[in-house]
């Protein structure tokens, strides 16, 4: 989909690209840096609108210097900023920009209507952009990046400003753009967690350079860490302190689940190093006579790949630690 | 939940609108020629406040009537007095409704494009096939064609009510004519200046303001030195004074090149020598507010 070779990007007084070379295949791509890494310079290259100072890029097979034109027809762009007039209907605006990307008017109406829906914009599709919430402003700049079917789709900070269930949300949407719509997705964000659940493959870039290039799966399947959580009964009243000590005299692999937070203490983190772990779990709780209330796979977290080796342990317990207090406010315990 | 549906029904049934699923795009993608007509038409329609909201539309449309009026009067005291002429000259009309022509420029270039400035719509436009040149032209195509709309309209109405009033068909029909030409260039011209004004400030205010301020304080300044300068005699500077504000340079092309009589204080117009300056400067200005915009976009970008 995306092919670059040591492509650099200079201003006179910041590197913003510095000899980036990189692979992205069709599937959702995660572009992940800091505030500044380079990834909205890359995206306008690749849109073949800023010169690279030097090396080559492709896009779709096209090569972005010569064939700019070509490439901005089959591809769509959200940009990161606000790009949305107030005055008009998201359908009048949506309408307007299919045309712009060259697709006759009575197919332009048809493909607007499809994709508002598509993106969850119904009845107030017809309302003045300038009311909308900014959840809905986003729906409304993710449609005009595919009202053409484009084949690849740029989207930049698409997260940007939304609470917490907008942001699900989006990259359930950004999710299905891939798996529904069949179009390819390059997102960026600053946020290396949001783009575990959503991508195929990250991207990370730093300082115009590239970290690391690799499919999420690499990342999160190296071991497996479980969650397990039981009922206590009168025989054994802290049921996870004596399935704790009863796996630990098993010789498993318990994670440090020692946090403050509310709830935390009832939830068992341990190593899966197999099918066998999980029949163990099962036995040890089962004679001990406590509920199993779940057991479930918790994968790990993309930032962690990126901490230093030697401070691997470290790294774990306290991802492991956010997890649980993700866990423990998702339940509103 | 299968049973419901009748197995009759073909695949692909319609009378279930909802999921439906999503749907390739296969038809044709007309490409970069069409984007540019679209936004041209678009932009043209945006002037007089077509497709925007009802709020949009009262201000051009106003202007519209403002300017027609006066003309439909002029027809209806012709017909009615029976008389051998129209009461003005078609290439004069437009010099007479200076103020509204300004005030159309003023309010409808920013229109055009500080909004797209001013909402960062711009990097959208630039994400798709078409160029930094192609909205340039399209946008300043639009602009031009709005203002000829506005300053041809009511030399329709008067070239109309002429041939109603039986008057002489041949003399009628050249000065239409040459009033048309004359709008031509000054709607191309004042396009190019609202334009290029406009596209500095992505502030829509301001942008009415400056335009405003630009054509009135040139007009104002050129009448009073022209204005000076006749009293102290010195004619022949007064055609050369008149090359510095847009709507006394249409005059000067048109009074040296289209029979008209120059509304300059004293009537003096440019010769044929200086008309031609006249016709080079107003090309020349032209080029440079296309130049200019030109170089406006070409860092706009993303």
């Amino acid at each position: 989909m995306i092919a670059t070779e040591s492509l650099s990007k200079r201003f006179p007084r910041v590197t913003a690209l510095d000899r980036l070379s990189v692979d992205v295949g069709p599937g959702v791509t995660g572009l992940v840096g800091a505030n500044g890494a380079g990834k909205s310079t890359l995206i306008k290259i690749l849109l073949g609108l800023s010169p690279a100072t030097e090396g080559r890029a492709e896009v779709l097979g096209l090569d972005v210097a010569a064939n700019g034109a070509a490439i901005r027809e089959r591809v769509g762009y959200m940009p990161e900023h606000d790009c949305l007039p107030p005055d008009v209907s998201a359908t009048e605006f949506v309408v307007h920009m299919a045309r712009m990307s060259g697709l006759p008017v009575a197919a332009a109406r048809e493909r607007t209507a499809d994709t508002l829906r598509h993106v969850g914009l119904y009845e107030e599709r017809y309302r003045p952009i300038g009311g909308y919430s900014t959840g809905m402003k986003q729906r409304v700049k993710l449609a005009q990046a595919l009202v053409h079917d484009p084949q690849l789709v740029f989207l930049d900070e698409p997260t940007n400003g939304l609470d917490p269930v907008g942001r699900d949300e989006m990259l359930g949407l950004i999710r299905r753009i891939h798996t529904d719509f069949g179009i390819s997705v390059l997102v960026t964000s600053h946020l290396l967690g949001e783009l575990e659940r959503t991508c195929d493959h990250v991207v990370v870039v730093d300082g115009g350079k590239l970290l690391r290039s690799s499919s999420t799966k690499d990342f999160t399947q190296t071991t497996t860490t479980l969650a397990v959580e039981v009922t206590d009964t009168d025989e054994h009243p802290d049921g996870t302190r004596a399935v704790r000590e009863a796996l630990h005299a098993r010789g498993v692999d318990l994670l440090d689940s020692a946090s403050g937070l509310p709830g935390a203490g009832h939830l068992l983190l341990l190593t899966a190093r197999g099918e066998e772990t999980y029949d163990l779990v099962r036995d040890v709780v089962a004679d001990l006579g406590l509920g199993l209330v779940r057991m479930e796979q918790r994968r790990h977290h993309i930032s962690e790949v990126f901490t230093d080796e030697a401070s691997e342990d470290t790294s774990e317990a306290s991802q492991n630690s956010d997890a649980q207090r993700k866990e423990a406010v998702g339940h509103g315990s | 939940m299968a049973v419901e549906h009748p197995a009759a029904a073909p695949p692909g049934d319609q009378t279930r609108i909802h999921n439906i699923g999503y749907r390739n795009y296969d038809g044709p993608r007309l490409g970069r020629s069409y984007a540019t007509r679209s936004l041209y038409s678009q932009s043209l329609r945006g002037s007089y406040g077509l497709g925007r909201s009802v709020k949009s539309k009262v201000l051009p449309m106003l202007l519209f009537a403002v300017m027609c009026v006066p003309a439909a009067i002029m027809v209806a005291v012709a017909v009615a007095t029976q008389a051998n002429d129209l009461p003005v000259d078609y290439t004069r009309y437009a010099i007479i409704m200076q103020a509204v022509i300004s005030l159309y420029v003023a309010s409808q270039a920013p229109q055009s494009v500080s909004r797209d400035l001013r909402f960062k719509t711009v990097p959208l436009y630039f994400s798709r096939p078409i160029e930094t040149a192609d909205y340039v032209r399209a946008k300043y195509a639009a602009l031009a064609s709005a203002m000829f709309i506005i300053t041809a309209a009511p030399l329709v109405v008067l070239y109309v009510g002429a041939l109603l009033a039986k008057l002489d068909f041949a003399d009628q029909t050249k000065g239409f004519a040459q009033g048309l030409v004359s709008v031509a260039l000054l709607s191309v011209l004042f396009a190019g200046i609202g334009l290029v004004i406009a596209s500095v400030t992505p502030r829509r205010g301001f942008g009415i303001a400056a335009v405003i301020a630009v054509l009135t304080i040139s007009y104002g300044s050129v009448s009073t030195l022209q204005a000076i300068a006749e009293s102290q005699g010195t004619t022949d500077a007064i055609a050369w004074i008149g090359l510095f504000s847009p709507i006394t340079l249409i005059d000067g092309v048109q009074s040296a090149f289209l029979g008209a009589t120059a509304a300059s204080p004293g009537g003096v117009g440019p010769g044929n020598g200086e008309g031609v300056v006249y016709v080079l400067v107003a090309l020349g200005l032209i080029a440079a507010c296309y130049g200019l915009l030109m170089r406006r976009y070409r860092k706009a970008g993303l």
